[in-house]
C-alpha cells in the first residue's frame, strides 16, 4: 500500500509498483481511463463547530473550510492480495473501475455501472476469485458528488479463499439506475428493494422491485439526505416542544 | 350465503363501502362451520389466498405471511416485513457515534449486545484504535457478547418450542435467560438495550462481587440449559415436527447466501469467530457446531450445542477477567473516551462521586472537556468500512460511512433475520402449512432486527 523498493537478484533497485506491473500484469487495465478518476468531495466543513450552530461560532475559525472526501484513495499496486484480486478482475472484465480505495485495510472498487453485473458473474464464477455470495447491499446518499449522487454499495464473501471485497456503483439523483445484480446473487433480493425503498435507486432486472420496509403508497425515500428526520409539535400545557428535526441538538 | 353467517351473496366484509365484492367473504362465529363447508364444496378444489399476521403469535413479532393454499399444501408463500421499522438508521446519524451503540442495540433486541459490538467494532476501526484496545475491554466484550449469545438461543429455541405448543422449553428457556438478564443487570445497570459496549471500549467494569455472580451464573447454566435439548431432541413429536422440514442444503444456502446456525445445519461449519476471528476469539478454545441434515432439527440443535461452547468461552473469558482485574476497561485517550466513570451503584447506574467531585470541584477543564465530549462527542476519520461479526443468527454487519464529523454519515446494519426471511418460500413451498412455523422459528427472525 505504500511506495516501497526492493532489489532484484540483479541488483537493480525497482520501486513496488513496477514489481507488480511485471508480476500482475492486467493491473493496468483496473481503471477506465487507465488512472483513477479524483475522489468526490462528499461535503464541506465550516468553523471549529460544525455547521449547525450557525453564527454562534465565536471560536475565530469560522471562515476556516474544508472539503471532505472519503479516505483511502489508491492507485495500483493495492498491496497484498488485493493485487491479485484486482489483476484476475481486470483481465476477465478490462476496464471495471473508477477508482479504488483502501482503508483500514479493506479495498472497495468503484466501478462502472454497466459493467456491474459482467463483473459480479466474473467474481462469482472464477475459481481465482470464487466470490460466492454476496453478503449485502446497501445504499448512500451523496448530495455533493454531483451527477452520481446516489451510491450502492455491494459487500462480497469468498468463503474458499476467506476474502471480503466491496463494489461501489453510483448514478445520478436525476436518472437514478443501476443494473440489478440478482440475476447473479439472488441473495441480495431484499437489499436491492431495501436500497430502492429508502434511496429511490432503480435496479434494473430485479424481479420485483417494491418498497419493502415503507408502505407500498409512501411518497419519498426517507434515507436521503434532504428527506426530514419529521416529527410532530408537541403541545403540553400551552408550551409547545419542537418536531425533533427543529430541535437544535439534532441540527447537523 | 345464508342469513345465519350475517353477509348476502354480494356483499364482501373486506370491501370499502361502494366497492363491488371481488368474492364471498365469510364471518364465523361459531356452529355455522358446517354450513359454510357444504355450501362451498365444490369449490373445494380452489386455491386459496391465506393472511397470516402481521400480528400472530407464531410471526415472531409484526411480520405478514401471504400464503397461496391448495388444502393444507403451500403453494406459494411472499412475507411482507416492514410493520416494525422505526428508522434507528436515520435517526442514528442525527446523534453522536457514542449514541449509535444505543441506537443498534434497539434494531435485534433480543442480541442487542451484538449490535453494539459490531457497531462499536466499526466505529473503532474507522478510527483505526482496533490494536490499541485494552485487554480488559475486549474481554469485557466478549464476556457481554457470549452471554448474550446464549440468551438470544434461549429465546429462539424456546419460543421454536412453544410454537409447537411444548410449553415446558419454552418456561425452561425464560428462566434461565432471566437469571443472564440479572447478570446483565447487576453488571451493566440494564437487562436489555444495554448500550453497554461502545466506540473505544466498554461503558464500565465488573462491579465488585462481578466474578462472585459470574461463577454463580455459569454453575447454574451448566446444570439448566442442558435441560432444554433433553426435553427436546429425542422428542418423537418434536422430531416428527422439525425433521425434514424447512430443508436448505448447502447450494440452497450459498444461492441465498444463507449464514449462521442455517449454514452450519447444512454441514458446513463456518463461523467467523474463527473465519475471520475479531476480539481475539482465536484464543478461546471451542468448537463450532454443525450437522448435516439441513432441516429445522439441525437448527434447532446447533443452538442447544452453540450454548455450551458459549459456556466454555465464558468460563475462559472468566479467568482472563481476574487475571486483568484494576485495568483499564476502554481506550486510553482523552480525545475518544467517555470522560467520566460510569458505576453501578446501590441506586442504580451513574457517575462516580469521585469523577463528579473532580469535575464540579477542582477542575474547570475536566468540566469544559466533559461537556465538550458528552454534547458533542469526538471526530471519527472520513471513509467507509464493512465490519462483520458471527451474530447469533448469523452475519452481523455494519456498514459505517463517516464524513469525518462527530455523527455517522451513513450507518447500514445488515441484520441476518432480515436476509433469512427470503429463504422462506424457498423452505415453504410445497410443505404444509403447519411446516412454515417451523421453517420461520428455525431462522430465528427478530422483527426489531428485520425491519430497524
Amino acid at each position: 500500500m505504500t511506495e516501497t523498493s526492493e532489489t532484484t537478484p540483479a541488483g537493480e533497485v525497482v520501486n513496488a509498483s513496477e514489481t507488480a506491473a511485471l508480476q500482475f500484469p492486467f493491473l493496468s487495465k483496473v481503471f477506465v481511463d487507465g488512472a483513477p478518476a479524483p475522489a468526490p468531495v462528499i461535503g464541506e466543513r465550516k468553523g471549529m463547530w460544525g455547521s449547525g450552530s450557525g453564527s454562534s461560532d465565536t471560536s475565530g475559525f469560522n471562515n476556516m473550510t474544508r472539503q471532505v472526501c472519503l479516505g483511502g484513495e489508491v492507485n495500483v499496486p493495492f498491496g497484498g492480495w488485493f493485487d491479485a484480486v484486482a489483476n484476475r478482475m481486470a483481465e476477465l472484465v478490462p476496464h471495471f473501475a473508477h477508482r479504488v480505495t483502501v482503508w483500514r485495510d479493506k479495498i472497495t472498487f468503484h466501478v462502472v455501472s454497466d459493467k456491474l453485473v459482467e463483473l459480479c458473474k466474473a467474481l462469482r464464477d472464477d475459481e481465482e476469485l470464487r466470490f460466492e455470495v454476496c453478503v449485502g447491499m446497501n445504499g448512500v446518499h451523496y448530495p455533493n458528488d454531483v451527477d452520481a449522487e446516489l451510491h450502492a454499495v455491494y459487500m462480497l464473501l469468498s468463503y474458499t479463499h476467506n476474502r471480503r471485497i466491496c463494489l461501489e456503483a453510483s448514478c445520478p439523483e436525476a436518472d437514478p439506475h443501476i443494473p440489478s445484480v440478482t440475476s447473479v446473487y439472488p441473495m441480495v433480493n431484499y437489499h436491492e428493494r431495501e436500497a430502492y425503498d429508502m434511496f429511490g435507486i432503480v435496479f434494473d432486472g430485479h424481479p420485483g422491485l417494491t418498497r419493502i420496509l415503507m408502505p407500498d403508497d409512501w411518497a419519498g425515500h426517507p434515507q436521503r439526505k434532504d428527506y426530514p428526520l419529521g416529527g410532530v409539535p408537541i403541545e403540553y400545557k400551552g408550551a409547545v416542544v419542537p418536531p425533533v428535526n427543529e430541535r437544535r441538538s439534532y441540527q447537523q | 350465503m345464508t342469513d345465519t353467517v350475517g353477509f348476502s351473496a354480494d356483499q364482501d366484509l373486506f370491501a370499502v363501502p361502494g366497492e363491488p365484492a371481488i368474492d364471498q367473504a365469510y364471518l364465523a362465529q361459531g356452529g355455522d362451520w358446517k354450513e359454510i363447508i357444504e355450501s362451498q364444496r365444490e369449490r373445494a378444489d380452489e386455491i386459496i389466498v391465506v393472511n397470516m399476521g402481521p400480528v400472530h403469535p407464531s410471526t415472531h413479532g409484526v411480520m405478514r405471511l401471504v400464503i397461496e393454499m391448495d388444502g393444507e399444501t403451500v403453494v406459494s408463500l411472499r412475507p411482507a416485513i416492514g410493520y416494525l421499522h422505526t428508522g434507528i438508521e436515520k435517526s442514528a446519524e442525527f446523534r453522536t457515534w457514542t449514541q449509535g451503540s444505543t441506537f443498534a442495540t434497539r434494531m435485534n433486541y433480543v442480541s442487542g449486545i451484538h449490535n453494539e459490538a459490531v457497531f462499536s467494532l466499526a466505529v473503532d476501526e474507522l478510527l483505526g484504535i482496533t490494536d490499541r484496545m485494552p485487554r480488559r475491554a475486549t474481554q469485557l466484550r466478549v464476556l457481554a457478547m457470549e452471554t448474550n449469545r446464549i440468551a438470544s438461543h434461549l429465546t429462539a429455541v424456546g419460543a421454536n418450542c412453544l410454537e409447537l405448543g411444548a410449553t415446558s422449553p419454552q418456561e425452561v428457556g425464560l428462566r434461565e435467560r432471566e437469571r443472564l438478564l440479572e447478570f446483565t443487570e447487576a453488571w451493566t445497570g440494564l437487562r436489555m438495550n444495554n448500550a453497554y459496549i461502545r466506540p473505544g471500549g466498554v461503558q464500565n467494569d465488573l462491579p465488585t462481587d462481578g466474578i462472585e455472580l459470574l461463577d454463580e451464573l455459569i454453575k447454574q447454566m451448566k446444570i439448566n440449559i442442558p435441560e432444554i435439548a433433553g426435553f427436546m431432541l429425542d422428542n418423537p413429536i418434536f422430531k416428527l415436527r422439525t425433521q425434514n422440514v424447512g430443508v436448505m442444503d448447502l447450494s440452497t444456502c450459498m444461492m441465498l447466501g444463507a449464514t449462521g446456525p442455517v449454514l452450519r445445519a447444512a454441514g458446513y461449519p463456518w463461523d467467523l469467530r474463527k473465519a475471520q476471528p475479531y476480539l481475539g476469539y482465536e484464543h478461546y478454545d471451542f468448537e463450532v457446531c454443525y450437522e448435516k441434515s439441513c432441516d429445522a432439527y439441525a437448527r434447532f440443535k446447533i443452538r442447544c450445542d452453540e450454548m455450551m461452547q458459549s459456556i466454555r468461552i465464558v468460563e475462559q473469558v472468566r479467568d482472563e477477567l481476574v487475571e486483568s482485574a484494576g485495568e483499564p476497561y476502554r481506550i486510553q485517550d482523552p480525545e475518544l473516551e467517555w470522560p467520566s466513570d460510569l458505576t453501578v451503584g446501590a441506586d442504580g447506574q451513574g457517575n462516580s462521586n469521585e469523577h463528579i467531585k473532580h469535575i464540579m470541584g477542582e477542575s474547570m477543564e475536566a468540566l469544559i472537556h466533559h461537556f465538550k465530549k458528552v454534547t458533542q462527542g469526538f471526530h471519527v476519520p472520513a471513509g467507509q468500512v464493512y465490519t462483520a461479526i458471527e451474530g447469533p443468527s448469523g452475519e452481523l454487519g455494519m456498514h459505517l460511512v463517516s464524513d469525518g464529523g462527530t455523527r455517522p454519515y451513513r450507518m447500514h446494519m445488515r441484520d441476518p433475520g432480515f436476509h433469512h426471511i427470503q429463504t422462506l418460500p424457498i423452505m415453504s413451498e410445497g410443505a404444509m402449512l403447519s411446516d412454515v412455523f417451523m421453517a420461520l422459528a428455525s431462522l430465528d427472525p427478530v422483527m426489531g432486527g428485520v425491519d430497524r
